[in-house]
């Protein structure tokens, strides 16, 4: 009985993913094929779920912003995070050589459906196993993290 | 071919609902499938209704849900908690402090929630504390008590909390007169030295602020419980009273001789313009008020030297004694405001009285004499009916909405159903055992929102698993939506639940707090980062102002503590996320732990006595690593020369 209401379920869930079906059956590169092996599209997997859902247009470094996302990280980050050295998370010095500014910008937006749904973002679970959580700050606060990140990346 | 399994399946499913369906409602007593139904919350479903269910002796209110009965929290208002550290942390010892100094419980009975235009508005929930006199003010987006003042010349605050329409005022009254002010007199010149007080106590309208406003001197009787009325009695507050006769020894024989005591009805609009009138003294009293300051996260006291009296003699027209038959205990007013329904514990029948009779009454002076200058109004002017044959011992009504009001009786045990003008009994339901009060979700406002009532048991013998001599309290769900009342569940409580509240969940949900925001912590020994964590010595006084995150204190390794030294742990919980407290506890603290919300700061004092090496740790389960949450604090002996050292 069980097992037969299984099948149904999948059945409807099959069904009912049709259309994004389609759309990847056309995919032919590699990146598209992993996307919709883990059910992201491609944005998501370079660049993250959440709030960032394009690409953005990242001008120079504002040191001023920079300065301002030191103080924020200092106060809501560094307890998990230093910049060199292995602690609850992982060092972020050259966090800006290894993800997109849009995955990290996701990254602190979106934690926990990051760690859910993202395949890299899985994989740090279960190397630095305390789940990142969301620490209160606005999508301003965040980008002067992430300029942060990018003054201190040399 | 799987599509025919399918098919089966769904036949299958198809005919075990049709067993289900037909199984239930058979209404014999003992069948509870229907019931079982009505009062299940799927998991991760939540319930429709909040209850607050106060503790009584345990001096807390527990948080439940309705329909299912689950409990989800215990919140600390007149007793310690351990638990949160609520009382042992040195943020919120201030909030037990009394005229008689620290106290460390009390006998909490009626929670009572605000209400704008006569309608629960969810903002507060207030408490009395009945054995040294007191009213707590809890803030429902926080769940967390934020005020508790003291009422002076009272003894036994019983009468209390009860809300005017817009929350004006909560009332409050003496079960036991007393001299006052208070003195030194032999107990038997009761007659001549003890009187009763009826307090209001405001309620400010943005802050929630608790002021006592005025006292009224009465006669010495007890005054047991109140309601304030509605609607077209807005203004007025009815206070019942038994011991008339003044007896001050063995008052279950000598309070019970007069066929009537009275209910006190207050009218406390005349008595705002008496005080407008400079009619009221002013009276040397100490009473405090402690307050919880949101942004510093720490509870202070002040200490109030005076207060407003009125005396009766001097304010004509602001009381009025309604006779009530033998010791009325519960008076209630119905939605409407015109029917005050008295539960005349020793009576054989619920007198109601009429509010507009009451009027029209005190218009004609239709008066049978009076006490000490309140005229005692004439009963049968009065009267709007009596209920007859409602069990024994009624106690206490609620009301659907529809206009039924709804009566415990505590000798017999049950609740009676009974109609509003007709005064008919319509249907009784047993209860088991022993029922006090008895609460409709929204029954004591103008609009109650009906389904159910709860029966709130003192006695529950024979229907949970024996523990010992102390056997738990209980509270009984019972659908009132038929013309038949049915009994969905019991279940168990913590303490006694003496009275209680139900709010749809839906009014409180959206303004549940979930962290403290550290850039609002104002508390002074916060730490916002862990750059900022630092162990400081000052004479024989140690402050650790320490982080806590998942998975580690800062600092961790603490060394050059001296026995006899106070050391004060000043943790701030640096999560920004809902649902990660972390909790701080040291080997031999003789205090409580403390429990530590996302974004909040907490203090707890520790006196070392013994020289070696302490653990401290993290005691609630905060991540995978929270095994790892520890460290180590060293204690030299007194005088030695280990200067301070901390890791970083």
């Amino acid at each position: 009985m069980k097992k037969h209401f299984l099948v149904f379920l999948i059945i409807v869930a099959v069904s009912a993913c049709g259309e994004n079906k389609k759309e990847a059956s056309s995919a032919s590169s590699g990146t598209e094929k992993l996307a919709q092996k883990f059910g992201l599209t491609v944005f998501e997997y370079e660049n993250g779920i959440g709030p960032i859902k394009e690409k953005l247009e990242l001008g120079q470094i504002d040191l001023i912003k920079a300065k301002s996302g030191e103080k924020i990280f200092t106060e809501k980050c560094t307890q998990c995070h230093k910049l060199d050295e292995r602690y609850t998370g992982p060092a972020l010095r050259d966090v800006t050589t290894r993800r997109t500014p849009e995955f990290i910008l996701n990254q602190i937006l979106n934690p926990e459906e990051m760690t859910k749904r993202h395949p890299e973002v899985k994989k740090l679970l279960a190397t630095y196993p305390t789940q990142m959580t969301y620490q209160n700050v606005s999508l301003d606060d965040a980008k002067a993290i992430l300029d942060y990140f990018r003054s201190v990346n040399k | 071919m799987k599509n025919r399994k399918v098919l089966i399946s769904l036949f299958a499913l198809i005919v075990f609902s049709v067993i289900i369906y037909n199984c239930s409602g058979s209404g014999s007593s003992g069948d509870f499938s229907d019931a079982a139904s009505k009062v299940y919350v799927a998991p991760g479903s939540y319930d429709e209704f909040y209850a607050f269910l106060s503790g009584g002796f345990s001096g807390q209110v527990a948080v439940y849900g309705l329909p299912s009965g689950r409990m989800f929290k215990e919140i600390g208002v007149f007793s310690q908690d351990p638990e949160t550290g609520y009382g042992y942390s040195e943020e919120s010892k201030a909030m037990l402090m009394t005229s008689y100094g620290f106290i460390p419980w009390d006998d909490a009975h009626h929670p009572s929630l605000s209400m704008t235009s006569g309608e629960q508005d969810g903002r507060w929930l207030f408490i009395n504390g009945n054995n040294t006199p007191r009213i707590a003010r809890i803030d429902l987006r926080s769940f967390e008590t934020v005020e508790i003042i003291e009422t002076p010349n009272s003894g036994g605050n019983h009468a209390s909390p009860f809300v005017t329409e817009n929350t004006e005022y909560v009332v409050a009254s003496t079960r036991f007169s007393l001299p006052i002010p208070n003195k030194d007199v032999s107990i038997s010149s009761y007659k001549e030295n003890f009187t009763g007080t009826v307090s209001f106590i405001s309620v400010d309208k943005e802050s929630g602020k608790l002021d006592l406003a005025f006292q009224i001197l009465v006669p010495g009787f007890n005054y047991d419980i109140a309601r304030p009325g509605k609607g077209h009695s807005h203004g007025w507050a009815f206070f019942t009273s038994y011991n008339s006769e003044r007896a001050n020894t063995m008052l279950e024989i000598n309070a019970s001789q007069n066929d009537k005591d009275f209910i006190a009805a207050v009218n406390w609009k005349k008595a705002e313009e008496y005080i407008k009138q400079g009619k009221a003294k002013t009276m040397e009293a100490e009473y405090y008020r402690n307050y919880y300051d949101a942004e510093k996260q720490t509870a202070y006291s002040e200490v109030n030297r005076k207060v407003l009296v009125l005396n009766p003699k001097d304010c004509p027209g602001m009381i009025y004694y309604l006779p009530t038959p033998k010791s009325p205990h519960g008076v209630d007013v119905d939605p409407t405001g015109e029917y005050i329904a008295a539960g005349g514990k020793l009576a054989t029948v619920i007198p109601v009285h009429s509010f507009s009779k009451m009027i029209k009454a005190i218009e004609e002076k239709q008066f049978d004499g009076d006490v000490e200058g309140i005229p005692i109004l004439k009963y049968d002017k009065v009267i709007a009916g009596e209920v007859e044959d409602p069990g024994l011992g009624p106690l206490h009504t609620e009301f659907d909405g529809d206009g039924y009001g709804y009566t415990s009786a505590f000798i017999s045990s049950e609740i009676v159903k009974w109609k509003i003008g007709t005064w008919e009994v319509v249907d009784r339901i047993p209860t088991y055992y022993s029922i006090g009060h008895l609460m409709i979700p929204g029954g004591d406002t103008k609009k109650p929102w009906g389904k159910y009532v709860v029966a709130l048991n003192k006695i529950t013998k024979d229907r949970y698993l024996p523990t010992g001599p102390e056997l738990t309290q209980s509270a009984q769900l019972i659908d009132i939506t038929g013309d038949k009342m049915k009994l969905l569940l019991d279940f168990p409580t913590t303490g006694e639940p003496h009275y209680a509240q139900a709010i749809p969940a839906e009014i409180l949900m959206k303004n549940s707090k979930r962290i403290y925001e550290l850039e609002k912590n104002k508390n002074p020994n916060a730490v916002k980062s862990e750059k900022e964590t630092r162990v400081v010595r000052n004479g024989n006084e140690i402050r650790v102002y320490m982080t806590a995150s998942r998975s580690h204190f800062k600092p961790d390794n603490i060394e050059g503590i001296k026995v006899g030294d106070k050391v004060y742990f000043h943790v701030t919980n640096l999560e920004q996320d809902w649902d990660i407290p972390h909790g701080f506890a040291v080997k031999g603290l003789n205090n409580g732990e403390l429990l530590i919300m996302p974004g909040q700061t907490k203090t707890i004092l520790w006196e070392p006595k013994k020289v070696g090496i302490f653990p401290f740790y993290c005691t609630d389960f905060c991540s995978a690593l929270h095994q790892e949450m520890s460290g180590y604090i060293r204690v030299s002996p007194a005088g030695s020369n280990v200067p301070v050292s901390y890791n970083k």
